[in-house]
């Protein structure tokens, strides 16, 4: 027995720890947070979090600094540590930072944070009365935000499909519970989290199904092996066929492309704002950076075949996210389908299939997701008695009441709809060079159609904040604590100077060059 | 763009800027500095706002006179330096140095505009004394210094056009100083939109200079231009044409120039006499390897320098309002620079020769112009001057002096330039020359014309009308620029100096002498005694007080033969039929397409909303059908 164990030895799992240092920071700082939960003095414990979070959001950054130009495969070749994963978590780590300036805001509601004081109070109970009147507040949001956080991270770095799919669910699972915290409308916040839980764990399958064709074909689930079996074998491949299908499934079910885009209305609007503005940006960003990867280096070899189904996807993605977002009375939901409709935008960068295509998915990702939180950062100040005045009708004259919050919005709809001297101009301009030099021409002819169709339902909301009479009992503009203020200009400054001086970061992006495989 | 800066490297002549020479940048930002601070300051400047006005050309023109000391220190063939001063990233690859180039032909041109433009600045002093808003026309003049330095210190295309932008708005401010006159208001828009189709020319020529070379500096292009067809040497020279007449008041650009004189006189002497009309002169010189290249481009030049020539002299014989007959004399002298300039290397030195004796009589002609009117009650008709010899001695001497030089009387300064491009002219095409000799003749008439009927004869003044001599601040700055009129020659004669300095930086080729010199003289001093003698023989009688029915020509001449009404039927009228035309197509056709899209998408949306029901079982079911369509999608594409 004694020889034959020293015969077989266990592997040691080759492992560089520093090079997977943002993602230990991260995760590490989310097991503290958890203990934080367990251990701390209720009063102290959103003081201790918050140093927490903020200092591990801002050392990963660092450690991710200090990684620029690393090009390798770490963690047994299951994280690919290549310019493209340190952008997508940059971008992931910096929208996060700003992300938590809008969950750590506390002096909009009057009655504290914009989360449930407890989870599992019943909606409208009288626990619920009393733990409001008392000024209860929970601070579980941490953890479950550091963990999703941590999943964010490695969805765009996994270079096997088994890692991936654990980075999905790491992600996912957090997002699912943040979803129904909301402190308002908590049967619609609950509502929003079942829905998205239930698609969420159907889209997982489908994902996972795809992951075992294409085990099944390749007989490994590293990325690189897939490719390798893929060039090694040209002609019968029936099961990769269906497995990229279901793949793709997966991924277009978290960057919210049509028809897998349904939960995305509802959820955006029935979870709390910092929230959908943390799920809208850095999901989106994580869920992409998965896509690339899967689609560039595993599949990249039967592109021919996948190209055709991700330009009809585009297609209507943008179609479908423009048409139903002109229909929009909540500004939520039409945020959402705005949303959709750029998830359309940035899948032309997919379909570039060219280091362009990378470049600009990633300039694209970062610009729209900086005003994306902005803009839901402002959504969140303009409230009534009851919570948040989302309906478009109660926005009719707000030019007039609040200039400052009106025109920053203005700004953050001139982004979105593309216009120049904003980032959504420059990162459009990009994704569509980047489709047309892949050959990609005809989709990019519907996107700037839809572009034009989605400079209708923004231009309407500006016309409808500065030339309307405001209503009569309208709502108003909450001043923000410091930490949305922070927030805000981030956002307008970044939106801002994106669009003057893109230079650098498209620069930037250029550099990040391909994927490792 | 990577080979453009390749070859740039290799060919760079010009040495790095060190030493004395990093004060280049000075030469602008204390002019800048200036305007900022007079304008942004607002009132509070207000008490001591002309006085850092006029220090800051002044202190300009110190720097200046360094660097030319410094400059005449070198050997000649270091004597240029450029200054980078950082990279003005446009966009992706589009990259141009934001660096500033002093060569020897940018220094004339630095320290004209700084000693002309301090000169004029002094006098302003006295000029604008009433004016209640004197400070913010000083922010102004220093804002167009500031420019027209930029203009001429570039060292590249782009660069110089910011410069010609800048110096186009402070032309319209100062044209429309007068801004409750409707005239001046008119007049400054009219200004800027003729500069607006000259400025189209300059921005198309950068466009195909950056398509064609990658790269818009002065080395890239001079570079290039070797290898480019002929064909491109054209577009690019003809564009850079257009952009000169624009500039320069050539023909067919040149309406706007007689309404600018709308502008306080200061403005009319810098601006639009001694220095920023003369700005398409240098971009042609500039662009001489061009030129060079496009032999048909050149010949455009020339003729468009001839016409011009004749056009302005015409029209300033016929001109009752002195600024205005002036005017047409500007018209007709830069005619003379483009013509030089239109010749290729045996002219462009001389282009420059008369670029700058021009900007000193011609100043002193304006500034005598401004004196009359300051002592006149503004009076500018000179139907109703005449006598002002009798109180305004040195006004009439300075003028008169500046007269002799322009006429190209012996020894003044005027003389030589001109003769210089007569020469070269009747050296290169007969045609040009005689061209420039009649000129020379309708010079000698107009001038003298305007100089009986202001200060000459009887006098003819109102009643409100008491002239006087002006300050001495005013007239200091006249007699300096007197003095220069008189000795300018000394710059060729008897050295050829200016050539021997401006010959590393503009290409000269000597002519043939086909005539003795003194033959030359008797030539065109007679010619100019002819149109001399003419004018006198006219307006030695009385002059009427109501002017003359006159002949066709006169009366042609007065509408600045019709200028005005060829615009506005060749571009105003299709202008406005194509706008009436194009405004009827969006409101009926544009819009009716647009809103009947707007009523299909509408109802498309409707449509596709009731699809989002809420059930996570519709969904799900949704999702299903999703991934059937992938599978169906992938599967497709195989067969």
């Amino acid at each position: 027995m004694n020889g034959l164990i020293a015969l077989v030895p266990i592997p040691t799992p080759n492992m560089d720890l520093g090079q997977i240092a943002p993602l230990e920071i991260v995760f590490g700082a989310a097991l503290i947070s958890v203990l934080v939960e367990a251990f701390v003095r209720r009063e102290g414990r959103r003081r201790v979090q918050l140093v927490l979070v903020f200092a591990s959001l801002i050392a990963a950054v660092a450690a991710l600094v200090g990684l620029a130009g690393t090009r390798t495969l770490t963690a047994q070749a299951s994280v690919a540590v290549d310019g493209p994963a340190l952008f997508m978590q940059g971008t992931v780590l910096l929208l996060a930072i700003v992300g938590a300036l809008l969950i750590a805001e506390r002096s909009i509601d009057p009655a504290g944070d914009a989360f449930a004081p407890r989870a599992s109070a019943l909606p409208g109970g009288r626990e619920e009365r009393e733990l409001t009147a008392a000024g209860w507040s929970q601070t579980e949001v941490w953890p479950l935000f550091l963990f999703c956080v941590g999943g964010m991270l490695l969805f765009p770095a996994s270079n096997d499909l088994l890692t991936m799919f654990v980075a999905l669910e790491v992600l996912s699972l957090p997002l699912y519970l943040l979803a129904g915290l909301a402190r308002r409308r908590r049967l619609l916040s609950q509502e929003a989290s079942l829905k998205y839980f239930l698609l969420g764990a159907f889209s997982s399958a489908f994902f996972l199904f795809g992951t075992a064709m294409l085990y099944g074909f390749a007989g490994t689930f590293s990325l690189g092996g897939i490719a390798d079996a893929l060039s090694g074998n040209a002609g019968d491949n029936g099961l990769v066929m269906l497995g990229v299908a279901l793949l793709a499934v997966g991924l277009l079910f978290k960057v919210a492309a049509v028809p897998f885009h349904q939960w995305t209305p509802d959820v955006y609007q029935g979870a709390p704002t910092p929230i959908t503005a943390f799920m809208a940006t850095c999901v989106k960003v994580a869920a992409f950076g998965a896509l690339l990867r899967v689609m560039y280096v595993a599949l990249g070899g039967v592109r021919w075949d996948w190209q055709p189904m991700l330009w009809i996807i585009a297609i209507i993605t943008m179609l479908v996210g423009v048409i139903v977002a002109i229909a929009q009375t909540d500004i939520k939901r039409m945020l959402a389908y705005s949303s959709i409709a750029h998830a359309g935008f940035i899948l032309l960068g997919v379909i570039a299939v060219s280091e362009a295509g990378i470049a600009s998915t990633m300039f694209y990702l970062a610009a729209y997701g900086f005003a994306t939180l902005g803009a839901f950062a402002v959504v969140s100040l303009v409230r009534d008695s009851s919570g948040e005045a989302t309906h478009l009708s109660q926005w009719a004259g707000l030019g007039k009441r609040s200039p400052v919050v009106a025109g920053i919005f203005t700004l953050f709809l001139l982004a979105f709809a593309g216009i120049p001297l904003t980032s959504g101009f420059t990162s459009k301009f990009a994704v569509f060079s980047a489709a047309i030099a892949g050959g990609a021409t005809p989709v990019v002819i519907v996107a700037v159609f839809a572009s034009v169709i989605s400079a209708f339902f923004y231009a309407r909301i500006i016309v409808l904040m500065f030339f309307a009479e405001p209503a009569e009992e309208g709502p108003r503009v909450v001043l923000p604590s410091a930490f949305t203020a922070l927030a805000l200009a981030i956002g307008v400054a970044v939106t801002v100077l994106l669009g003057v001086l893109p230079q650098p970061l498209l620069n930037l992006a250029q550099q990040a060059g391909i994927f490792l495989r | 763009m990577n080979i453009g800066t390749a070859v740039f490297a290799q060919e760079t002549v010009l040495a790095p800027a060190n030493g004395t020479f990093s004060l280049i940048w000075l030469l602008i930002a204390l002019p800048a500095l200036g305007a900022a601070i007079l304008l942004l300051g607002g009132r509070r400047t207000n008490a001591w706002g002309h006085l850092l006005g006029v220090l800051m050309p002044v202190a300009s023109f110190v720097v200046a006179a360094f660097l030319f000391a410094a400059m005449l220190g070198q050997p000649a063939e270091e004597r240029g330096a450029v200054q980078h001063l950082y990279d003005w990233q446009i966009v992706g690859a589009f990259k141009v140095p934001f660096s500033l180039q002093l060569d020897q032909l940018s220094m004339v041109f630095v320290l004209l505009i700084t000693f002309v433009g301090s000169l004029i600045h002094i006098y302003a002093i006295g000029y604008m004394a009433h004016d209640p808003a004197r400070r913010k026309f000083f922010g102004y003049l220093n804002l167009f210094v500031a420019a027209m330095l930029l203009l001429v210190l570039a060292d590249n295309y782009l660069l110089l056009y910011v410069g010609w932008e800048g110096v186009g708005l402070a032309s319209f401010l100062l044209i429309g100083w007068y801004q409750y006159k409707d005239s001046a208001a008119v007049a400054a828009k009219k200004a800027f939109i003729i500069n607006r189709v000259g400025d189209f020319g300059l921005s198309l020529a950068i466009m195909f200079m950056f398509a064609v070379f990658g790269g818009v500096t002065f080395e890239t292009v001079n570079a290039g231009i070797g290898s480019a067809s002929e064909g491109t040497a054209t577009w690019i020279g003809l564009l850079l044409l257009l952009a000169a007449c624009g500039k320069s008041a050539q023909f067919p650009l040149q309406a706007w120039l007689f309404d600018a004189m709308e502008g306080p006189t200061p403005v009319s002497a810098l601006i639009h006499a001694a220095t920023m009309v003369t700005a398409g002169v240098y971009l042609i010189v500039r662009s001489n390897a061009i030129f060079d290249a496009a032999p048909t481009a050149r010949l455009l030049v020339l003729i468009v320098g001839c016409i011009s020539l004749i056009w302005g002299a015409i029209i300033g014989c016929a001109k009752d309002d002195l600024k205005k007959a002036l005017a047409g004399s500007t018209m007709s002298q830069i005619g003379y620079m483009v013509v030089a300039a239109g010749l290729g290397p045996v002219g462009y030195v001389f282009a420059i020769f008369h670029l700058l004796t021009h900007g000193f009589f011609k100043a002193g002609l304006f500034l005598g112009a401004g004196s009359v009117m300051h002592a006149n009650n503004d009076k500018i008709n000179m139907r109703h001057l005449g006598a002002l010899r009798t109180v305004m001695m040195i006004t009439f001497v300075t003028f008169g002096i500046c007269t002799l030089a322009i006429m190209g009387i012996p020894p003044f300064a005027g003389f030589f330039s001109k003769d210089d491009i007569i020469k070269a002219a009747f050296s290169q095409s007969p045609v040009a020359g005689v061209v420039t000799l009649i000129g020379a003749g309708i010079t000698g008439f107009y001038m003298t014309r305007i100089f009986l009927m202001t200060f000459l004869g009887k006098a003819r003044w109102e009643d409100d009308q008491h002239p006087h001599e002006s300050p001495a601040v005013m007239w200091i700055p006249m007699v300096v620029l007197a003095i220069g009129a008189t000795i300018g020659g000394v710059l060729m004669w008897p050295s050829h100096w200016l050539e021997t300095w401006l010959e590393p930086a503009v290409p000269y080729q000597e002519h043939a002498q086909t005539l003795p010199e003194w033959l030359w003289i008797i030539i065109t001093v007679g010619t100019a005694l002819i149109g001399i003698l003419w004018a006198v023989a006219l307006y030695r009688r009385e002059v009427p007080v109501t002017p003359p029915a006159g002949s066709l020509l006169t009366r042609a001449a007065r509408e600045e033969l019709y200028g005005n009404e060829i615009n506005e039927t060749l571009t105003m009228l299709p202008g406005q039929v194509l706008t009436r035309s194009s405004v009827f197509f969006d409101n009926r056709v544009v819009d009716g397409f647009v809103n009947g899209m707007a009523a299909v998408v509408w109802g498309v949306s409707g449509a596709l909303r009731t699809v989002q029901n809420g059930f996570a079982r519709s969904y799900a079911l949704t999702m299903l059908g999703g991934a059937v369509l992938l599978v169906a999608l992938l599967v497709l594409v195989r067969l």
